[in-house]
């Protein structure tokens, strides 16, 4: 991997929601089949930053371009964080997939057989073919999940985007997607920006890692980035990066947690303990 | 029971059904999309606005349909154009137009009774008179019934992605509000043609009715919008069937059409949902903590 | 306009105003426009049902908003709320319009149901509606919490009470307790509208649940006084002013009210 193919430049990236600077010169790039963790406790600014990339939120300075080119919708696979996928409606799972494909052209579909295989082909890579014909909405969520993954690349974007597609799942099925999505983004040479707020289940499979707090971040390689100075200027103030069982815990003292909870209240990245 | 021979040649009974067939699959169609998007007050709140251009229209003495289209149109602008997001403020928002509408309608079709002496067109306008549509109508309304189909199909799919999550569609390069608004056109067609034909009032009934049941049962969306087409086509030419042969069993009135087609289309649904839930019933183990919407 | 003759329009109207208003912020608090609309306007055929046998129409319309608090219960299981209200409207309009056109007096009386009639209310409607409005302000007193807290997020008060499926039961019951005693005098089309647009303007002028059902109650007098003077002025339909009101309401609700603005997050 080397600088030849980026597929995702993000160059000093402000974002102002509401009045509040949500997002302070965001910078890191991405190259083709990398393996990116977007890392930040909650309101740190992930989803926006996935949606400004998406071009859903405008940027007040800096530039977002893709593959070099600017952003070209479509050419993004998008795995929203809190998405309900309504039972009422009647969709299987392979539709949901297919829909992945030419959902946006216009005109009923006509059947076509190289086109029921690729959605085929994706929903056995995604290890979702037991359940291709039941109804989307009532699946559980890691299913949901693997279904909305195998929807965003079905068209084999050049970047994959996933919003905390790891909050709601067990450790079995978490470990499963990251593995798979690895595994994918390997493949196929897309470039995978996957957000979460603990690091954890990640570790072993980053490539890189943008370490987001209070719309500021640092990105790098892993062991690069979680280390106790470099978080601790990141944060602005201390904080330790602590290594128990080969789990990371970032702990902060907590007299300077209180002075700064307004925006962070909880920078604190601990593992559930077994 | 026995048919009684030559309806067919009736003039007004063959109106009946060619207006009331087209009316029937345009509904279905535009129907599946509007239940799935959780539309169906929008649907009904246009359908009854749509009655104060009807009787706008017997005010001023033009063709009823263009009346019921214009004010159909207007409402269903009104609401895409507030461009509402969150689904009370959307609740509320089709409450209010429905309000002032109706409120409208009150004081036209009090003008039509007053001002023009045409007492019955509450009746007509709010119930319809499928077997008093004048032959000069039908070209306007398979013409309008043509527009809405060919429309629903062009969107056909990325209304259905928009349907399942908005983020997604954009993120796919939909243009989420302009397929809504087109879906939203084609929602006011359809209801002003019903509303033509079974009346403002019952127009809900042919759009949500076989979509409803549809859904009950279909697992595919296209085979649910074939399915709610067979409905709704059954329904409306059995109905109107039925009304045109209860004249004969009935002393001296019959049924009235709107009636016996909204009485179908009910019983469709019952069995479409009581089908559907036997079929359902090994699938979902515990539904106990469904709250139902 | 305050002749003798107006007395009762203006008790009732009165009545019916309170009601409205304090029902109206549940209505909106719980997203329940349709319900609001279907109920009544379902119960009209009542009123031609009762006019076909001879008795009371007050007794039609309460008979048929009972079937339609139980039908609407039922069809939501499994289905789509707004679809259980559609269907419930659609099958009793079938049903009224069938009695109308047995009993054979289609067009008249139509109109005023529909519409809105103030004139010639009897001393026995004034008094009939004033028990339904006691019956209902009383039930939503006793239930106004839970309500609430079931509009924020049913489980939430399914995991307080218990059983949140009550309450669905119980706020379709008010709402059809509210509708048949509103509905002779401002029609069956536009009951909800009073519903809908004071309770919409109160919400967005102020962040606490009971002052602004106070304020919902005071517009929906204000609405309906206003209509009611203005269509014995004009000559005009009841139902015209209270739809045009209230939707002016609504609007200036959105245009000034803190509330309004918050809808984006
Ligand atoms: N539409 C909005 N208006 C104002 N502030 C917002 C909006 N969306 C998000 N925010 C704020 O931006 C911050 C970052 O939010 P978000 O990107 O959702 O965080 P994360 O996904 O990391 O949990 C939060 O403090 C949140 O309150
Ligand atoms: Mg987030």
């Amino acid at each position: 991997m080397s600088q030849a193919a980026a597929a995702l430049t993000v160059a000093g990236a402000c974002v102002t929601l509401g009045g509040r600077p949500v997002l302070r010169e965001v910078n890191f790039s991405l190259t083709a089949g990398e393996f990116c963790g977007l890392i930040g406790s909650n309101g740190s600014g992930k989803t926006t930053l996935l949606r400004a990339i998406l071009g859903f939120v405008p940027l007040d300075q800096g530039r977002i371009e893709l593959g070099g080119q600017g952003t070209l919708p479509g050419g993004i696979g998008y795995v929203p964080q809190k998405i309900e996928l309504d039972p009422g409606l009647p969709l299987r799972a392979r539709d949901v997939v297919a829909l992945g494909l030419d959902g946006a052209r216009l005109g009923p579909a006509l059947p076509s057989r190289s086109r029921a295989e690729r959605v085929e082909q994706m929903l056995a890579a995604v290890g979702a073919s037991e359940f291709a014909d039941r109804r989307v909405g009532l699946l559980s969520g890691g299913q949901q999940q693997r279904v909305l993954v195998a929807h965003a690349l079905v068209r084999r974007p050049r970047l994959l985007l996933l919003d905390e597609p790891l909050a709601n799942l067990d450790v079995r099925s978490t470990a499963e997607i990251v593995a798979l999505l690895r595994r994918l983004s390997r493949q196929s040479g897309t470039a995978v920006l996957l957000s979460a707020h603990d690091m954890n289940p990640l570790l072993g499979a980053m490539d890189r890692v943008v370490y987001l707090a209070s719309g500021a971040a640092v990105a790098g390689k892993a062991d690069e980035v979680v280390r106790t100075e470099v978080l601790s200027s990141l944060y602005g103030y201390h904080v330790d990066v602590v290594r128990v069982h080969g789990r990371v815990v970032v702990v902060a003292a907590e007299a300077r947690e209180e002075s700064h909870a307004a925006v962070e209240r909880d920078p604190v990245h601990t593992a559930p303990v077994p | 029971m026995v048919l009684t021979a030559g309806f067919l040649d009736n003039e007004p009974m063959r109106i009946a059904l060619s207006v009331g067939g087209g009316a029937a699959l345009v509904c279905a169609v535009v129907g599946v999309a509007t239940v799935m998007r959780r539309q169906a007050f929008a649907a009904h709140a246009l359908a009854d606005v749509s009655s104060a251009g009807g009787s706008a229209a017997y005010l001023i003495g033009v063709n009823p349909l263009l009346g019921f289209l214009a004010m159909a149109a207007a409402a269903a602008g009104i609401m895409e154009w507030a461009d509402v997001r969150s689904a009370r403020e959307r609740d509320l928002l089709t409450g209010v137009v429905l309000g002032a509408g109706l409120g409208l309608a009150a004081l036209l079709l009090y003008f039509d009774a007053t001002v023009r002496s045409v007492g019955g067109a509450a009746v007509t306008v709010l119930f319809g008179s499928m077997f008093a549509i004048p032959a000069g109508i039908v070209p306007l309304a398979l013409a309008v019934a043509a527009v809405a189909l060919l429309a629903s199909a062009i969107i056909h799919r990325p209304l259905l992605v928009s349907t399942l999550s908005a983020d997604l569609a954009r993120a796919q390069g939909i243009r989420v509000r302009a397929v809504a608004l087109t879906h939203s056109v084609a929602l006011a067609l359809a209801v002003a043609l019903s509303a033509m034909t079974v009346g403002a009032i019952l127009s809900t009934a042919l759009l949500i009715g076989p979509a409803a049941a549809a859904l009950r049962l279909a697992r595919r969306p296209a085979s649910a919008v074939a399915l709610a087409a067979l409905i709704g086509l059954a329904s409306t030419w059995g109905g109107t069937v039925l009304a045109y042969e209860s004249y004969y069993w009935t002393p001296g009135r019959g049924w009235p059409v709107s009636f016996c087609i909204v009485t179908l289309i009910f019983c469709a649904y019952l069995a479409a949902s009581w089908v559907g839930a036997r079929a359902e019933r090994p699938q979902v183990q515990h539904p106990s903590g469904c709250q139902g919407h | 306009m305050f002749a003798p003759f107006m007395a009762h329009a203006w008790i009732v109207a009165t009545l019916v105003a309170l009601v409205a208003g304090a029902v109206g912020f549940f209505v909106v608090a719980r997203r329940a426009a349709f319900a609001a609309h279907a109920l009544p306007l379902g119960a009209f055929p009542g009123a031609a049902a009762a006019g076909l046998l001879g008795v009371n129409p007050l007794l039609g319309l309460t008979l048929f908003a009972a079937l339609g608090v139980i039908a609407i219960t039922q069809l939501q299981r499994g289905e789509r709320r707004e679809v259980a209200s559609a269907l419930w409207l659609a099958l009793s309009l079938a049903v009224g319009t069938l009695l109308l056109s047995l009993s054979g007096q289609y067009a008249q009386g139509l109109y005023g149901l529909l519409f809105g009639e103030v004139l010639g209310i009897s001393a026995r409607q004034v008094l009939g509606v004033a028990i339904l409005s006691a019956l209902a302000l009383g039930l939503l007193a006793l239930f106004a919490r839970p309500l609430l807290l079931d509009s924020l997020s049913g489980e939430l008060a399914a995991a307080a009470l218990g059983r949140a499926r009550r309450l669905e039961w119980v706020f379709l019951l008010v709402l059809a307790l509210s509708t048949v005693m509103a509905l002779p005098v401002v029609g069956a089309l536009l009951v909800f509208s009073l519903m809908v647009g004071p309770a919409s303007a109160a919400r967005a002028l102020t962040d606490r649940p009971w002052r602004a059902l106070g304020g919902s109650v005071v517009l929906a007098l204000l609405v309906v006084w206003s209509a009611i003077a203005l269509a014995y002025l004009t000559d005009w339909p009841v139902g015209f002013f209270v739809g045009l009101l209230s939707g002016a309401c609504y609007v200036l609700g959105r245009l000034r009210g803190p509330g309004a603005a918050v809808q984006t997050a």
